[in-house]
């Protein structure tokens, strides 16, 4: 394995000659998916802004997309998760991604249900 | 010694031993499997930070709004930009450190060694800029009032723009001095005071008419509320107990202190991991050096330091989303 990387990205479509080649390809659309990141963050345009998708604004959306974008291609090339057999890359994906989620869906439902209690309460908090 | 059993008689069978089924050396493994509960304690702070801010989400401080500094930029409104060079530093670092490990591979010890030092020189930089965006934070910029509450009112002028309670407040001669210890009969003394004190900035407040507060809750525009002059005036005289400039663990002048928390404690975590990576990276730096790897035969220790480092760059990326962008 230490001779061997798999070196298109893309699901295929796009080819690097090299394994340097593909780090610097790899940089590349990191530092776009940031670039776009940070300009959205900055100009935050309205009809993103105001359009809501599952409780969530559709900019906030984009942002989450994109940063698994970017995990994804770090850990796939960066980390050469391509490069490994699928039984360790599933049993250090899949552990992780649905104990995350989990915890995070947990904390959040939580988080909205104490934050109605306290404003339908009779109890002033603001003051 | 004769009935000693030296071979069991598994040998090249599936659980005879000596396999290794995931095709990964041990310390590899090890790696990864550290990587994975290390990653488990950061979704643990940032779910809980989410928990927080679902929590005041009509109350939580818009992270553009505090982050805006730049070095050697004074007084120019930039959010955004200097967290987005960081976020380029740590790339960058990861990018050099994966190429450290692509040399490692061909046995390029020359070029190890350029590229590990240039990693190491990108986790320098990003530590250090991370120092200063927590002395920036700590610092503060305009200075708030914090009421009995717990909450924090801001001042803005009547065109909406901030104005900092040393522009305004007062100065109420002899109104409070800090207790020093050399002052004291017994080994005492008070932590750091607040530039002018809450009857000062109320005075000077009662003084200026064109200040007007700004609370923390969000209107229906996803803006925080604005008071009128006269709602401004029952407000700060009602409610208004101390001042606050800049943010630590207590009290945060940019709103709830529970972001200034996780600011510093995911933001300071993360730091540490950034520090020991840098650490370990000079370690094996060395060893690069002293023909360590080239004697073993094989770079495989660079290539777990280097699964660690992207593992930091790996977390910065989530960081960077969920504490300045969403």
């Amino acid at each position: 394995m230490a001779h061997e990387h798999k070196l298109a990205i893309f699901r295929g479509s796009l080819k690097f000659k090299s394994n340097v080649q593909k780090i610097w390809g790899v940089f590349i659309l990191l530092s776009i998916v940031t670039i776009v990141e940070v300009a959205l963050g900055i100009v935050k345009p309205e009809f993103l802004t105001d359009t809501k998708f599952l409780a969530m604004k559709l900019l906030n959306w984009i942002f989450i997309i994109l940063t698994l974008v970017k995990a994804y291609y770090i850990t796939w090339d960066f980390m050469h998760m391509r490069d490994e057999k699928s039984s360790l890359r599933r049993s250090v994906i899949w552990t992780a991604v649905f104990l995350i989620c989990y915890l995070v869906l947990i904390l959040l439902i939580e988080g909205d249900y104490i934050y109605e209690v306290y404003r339908s309460n009779y109890i002033k908090f603001n003051f | 010694m004769e009935a000693t059993v030296v071979k069991t008689g598994t040998e090249g069978k599936t659980w005879g031993g000596g396999n290794r089924p995931l095709r990964a050396s041990y310390g590899k493994l090890m790696m990864w499997f550290f990587i994975v509960s290390d990653a488990l304690t950061f979704s643990g702070f940032l779910a809980s930070y989410g928990f927080s801010r679902f929590k005041f989400i009509d109350a939580w401080p818009i992270a553009d709004e505090v982050f805006t500094h730049f070095p050697f930029l004074h007084g120019v409104e930039a959010p955004m930009y200097y967290v987005a060079l960081m976020t380029f530093i740590l790339i960058f670092s990861s990018v050099t450190m994966v190429l450290a490990v692509d040399a490692g591979h061909k046995m390029q010890k020359n070029k190890v060694i350029l590229y590990m030092f240039l990693t190491i020189l990108g986790g320098i930089a990003f530590v250090g800029s991370q120092a200063w965006e927590w002395a920036t934070f700590i610092k503060g910029d305009y200075g708030a009032v914090e009421t009995k509450g717990g909450r924090i009112l801001q001042f803005l002028n009547t065109e909406g723009e901030r104005v900092a309670i040393a522009d305004f407040a007062t100065n109420i001669p002899g109104a409070r001095e800090t207790h020093a210890e050399s002052n004291g009969v017994w080994y005492q003394q008070e932590a750091t005071q607040t530039t002018f004190t809450f009857e000062e900035v109320k005075a000077g407040f009662l003084a200026n008419d064109d200040i007007l507060i700004r609370t923390q809750y969000l209107n229906e525009a996803g803006e925080p509320t604005v008071l009128s002059r006269e709602e401004s005036i029952n407000k700060l005289t009602n409610d208004g107990a101390l001042v606050v400039e800049g943010a630590n663990l207590r009290h945060n002048e940019y709103g709830h202190p529970l972001f200034a928390d996780f600011f510093f404690f995911i933001t300071g975590f993360h730091g540490f991991h950034v520090f020991s990576g840098v650490i370990i990276n000079i370690i094996i730096f060395f060893n690069v050096i002293l023909g360590t790897y080239e004697r073993r035969g094989s770079y495989e220790m660079v290539e777990k330091v280097g699964l660690y480092w992207h593992f930091v760059d790996l977390v910065w990326v989530f960081v960077f989303t969920f504490f300045y962008l969403v």
